[in-house]
């Protein structure tokens, strides 16, 4: 298997990382090397093995449903890169 | 005293309540040697200020009957505390202050003692050398221009070289135990589940975990039982009995039964780790413990696991780093722009090719080839470990397949520097306890580490096991204060 540039491209649309031709060849060689040495979990025969999901062999708690956090808006917003006290913004997106 | 900085924590400890020391004078040791120390680079932020200001608070009203009563620490910055700016090592996050604390750092508050700082990672915690940091490398204190390990390097950096008395990490696929073995300190990676995640900047969910770093076992001990607690904010967070790990430390482990296995034994491993292993088998057996040759055939498999696992939950939780809520934003044209630029400019190599990786094998038409393979074989690895500790109590392995290497060596070959964590990413994909003692030096005078894994929740015992090696040991850092002009 090979990852050329076209699938990088692909993937950097998906992950939106906007990626130059320069970075694309890089990062097409890096994956090639790793996915070279992940291919080698296909030696393994997994076909009736249950795929482990979680680590962690308990069930969610439940908890009732009642707000605990309140009036923190200004706690969340605090840190946002550009907001106009009530909401955060972002370029226009609708004309 | 003028070897404050020398002292271990259980020493601190005691020497403040008995007032022999205060907790100013501690405070004030560690900041003046973290000050000298710069060139370690092994902070991101200080805290030195208002570490002295709380530290003199508690000398007016000292509660002794704490853990950590007045005890100066620094933490690796991938912590969220409050108020006190929290980076992961990443430019994106480079102007984030959080608004509420991680629960780990709020037990260790809560026991006494102070925040010296937030010291340097990995980017996200991504890396084994400490060289994907947007803030630069950390230099070890063992020799100028090796590496302290990662991704808690100024973790170990700190510890080693003594601007912190002990600290806690975090430790995905052995970013606790493989700085711990660079460095020649101990390193506690604990049972998934032990410790919160709560208020941790997520890099992998389902392997990550804290864990204490410490100068020896009984610190790490001490640590460990400050910071491991049920948190229901934590929604993987396990509910168990939690022992008194430092008063209960005892060394007797006769009759305990420990399994050495084969297939750690990798190719063009160095001679000097095989024979460091086969010093530890002889320690554990002169402490009256019994090794038994075990098997845990999918070893080899657990290293391309863990690059699809890992990578695939980085990938989606790294997807909350968009420009809009908190941390950096680039300018862009539109909002798609603007998300695309922030994360291309936001994130460095290391992060952007684990997210790439992530993206790929999650997405449409590669999940069942590789993320659902991945999770069977997560499986295999699991079962063996499961189908070994019906034999023996404990397993011991090295830490490392080779000692630190120099700054750069590594940094453009990523399979190469993934190799280091080959015996320390099976324990994360399994959800044990690990932990790595140091245990010798190789020819160039590196410290070298042992690994002790053990049963889920059986922390006590693998912390027994260490602090009986420890005593056999006889281990000393070899620290020359190369930094400090």
């Amino acid at each position: 298997m090979s990852i050329d540039l076209k699938t990088i491209k692909h993937i950097s649309k998906l992950a939106r990382i906007s990626v130059d031709e320069q970075r694309a060849e890089k990062l097409a060689g890096d994956l090639n090397s790793i996915f070279e040495f992940i291919e080698k979990l296909n030696e393994l025969k997994t076909d009736n093995v249950e795929p482990l999901t979680s680590i962690a062999e308990t069930t969610l708690k439940l908890r009732s449903d009642e707000v605990k956090s309140k009036n923190i808006r200004e706690q969340i917003i605090k840190n946002s890169p550009q907001d106009n006290e009530d909401y955060f913004v972002v370029p226009k997106v609708i004309e | 005293m003028s070897d404050i900085t020398k002292q271990s924590l259980t020493e601190l400890v005691e020497n403040i309540k008995n007032k022999k020391l205060s907790s100013t004078d501690v405070t004030k040791a560690f900041i003046d040697r973290s000050v000298k120390s710069e060139e370690l680079n092994a902070y991101i932020t200080n805290d030195f200020t208002s570490a002295l200001d709380k530290a003199k608070k508690f000398d007016q009203k000292p509660n002794l009957n704490l853990k950590l009563p007045g005890i100066p620490m620094a933490v690796k910055d991938l912590f969220c505390t409050k108020d006190i700016k929290t980076t992961a090592g990443s430019k994106i996050l480079n102007n984030f202050v959080p608004t509420y604390e991680s629960t780990v750092t709020k037990n260790i508050w809560n026991e006494g003692a102070i925040l010296l700082g937030k010291l340097n990672c990995d980017e996200f915690a991504m890396g084994s050398s400490n060289e994907t940091s947007f803030f630069g490398n950390v230099q070890s204190p063992i020799d100028k221009n090796l590496v302290p390990g990662g991704s808690s390097g100024g973790s170990a950096s700190a510890v080693a070289g003594q601007l912190t008395p002990v600290t806690i990490g975090t430790d995905t696929g052995g970013s606790i135990r493989q700085p711990a073995s660079f460095t020649g300190i101990v390193g506690l990676k604990p049972t998934y589940g032990s410790c919160s995640r709560y208020g941790i900047v997520a890099f992998a969910s389902s392997l990550d975990q804290a864990g204490p770093m410490a100068q020896n076992v009984k610190d790490c001990a001490l640590l460990h039982e400050v910071i491991s607690s049920y948190d229901s904010k934590d929604s993987t967070s396990i509910d168990f009995k939690r022992n008194h790990y430092s008063k209960e430390l005892t060394n007797n482990i006769k009759g305990k039964k420990i399994g050495i296995p084969k297939e750690y034994r990798v190719d063009g491993m160095p001679k000097e780790i095989e024979d460091l292993w086969q010093k530890g088998i002889q320690y554990v057996k002169d402490c009256g413990a019994e090794t038994i040759d075990i098997s845990l055939p999918n070893t080899s498999y657990a290293l391309p696991t863990y690059y699809i696992v890992a990578p695939a939950e980085a990938s989606s939780n790294l997807a909350r780093y968009d420009g809009v809520k908190y941390g950096f934003r680039a300018k862009g044209e539109n909002l798609i722009d603007m998300y695309e630029k922030t994360r291309s400019e936001g994130f460095g190599a290391e992060v952007q090719r684990r997210i790439m990786i992530g993206t790929y094998v999650l997405s449409s038409g590669y999940y069942d080839a590789y993320y659902l393979k991945a999770q069977k074989v997560r499986k295999l690895i699991k079962n063996d470990f499961d189908e070994a500790y019906k034999k023996v109590d404990a397993i011991l392995t090295p830490s490392t397949p080779s000692s630190a290497f120099k700054i750069g060596e590594k940094t453009n070959d990523p399979v190469s520097m993934y190799l280091n964590d080959i015996f320390t990413v099976p324990v994360n994909l399994a959800g044990l306890p690990g932990i790595s003692i140091p245990a010798g030096h190789d020819s160039k005078g590196y410290p070298l580490g042992l690994q002790i894994i053990g049963k889920a929740f059986d922390e006590q015992n693998i912390l027994n096991i260490a602090y009986a090696m420890e005593e056999k040991i006889n281990f000393k850092n070899k620290i020359t204060d190369w930094w400090i002009k």
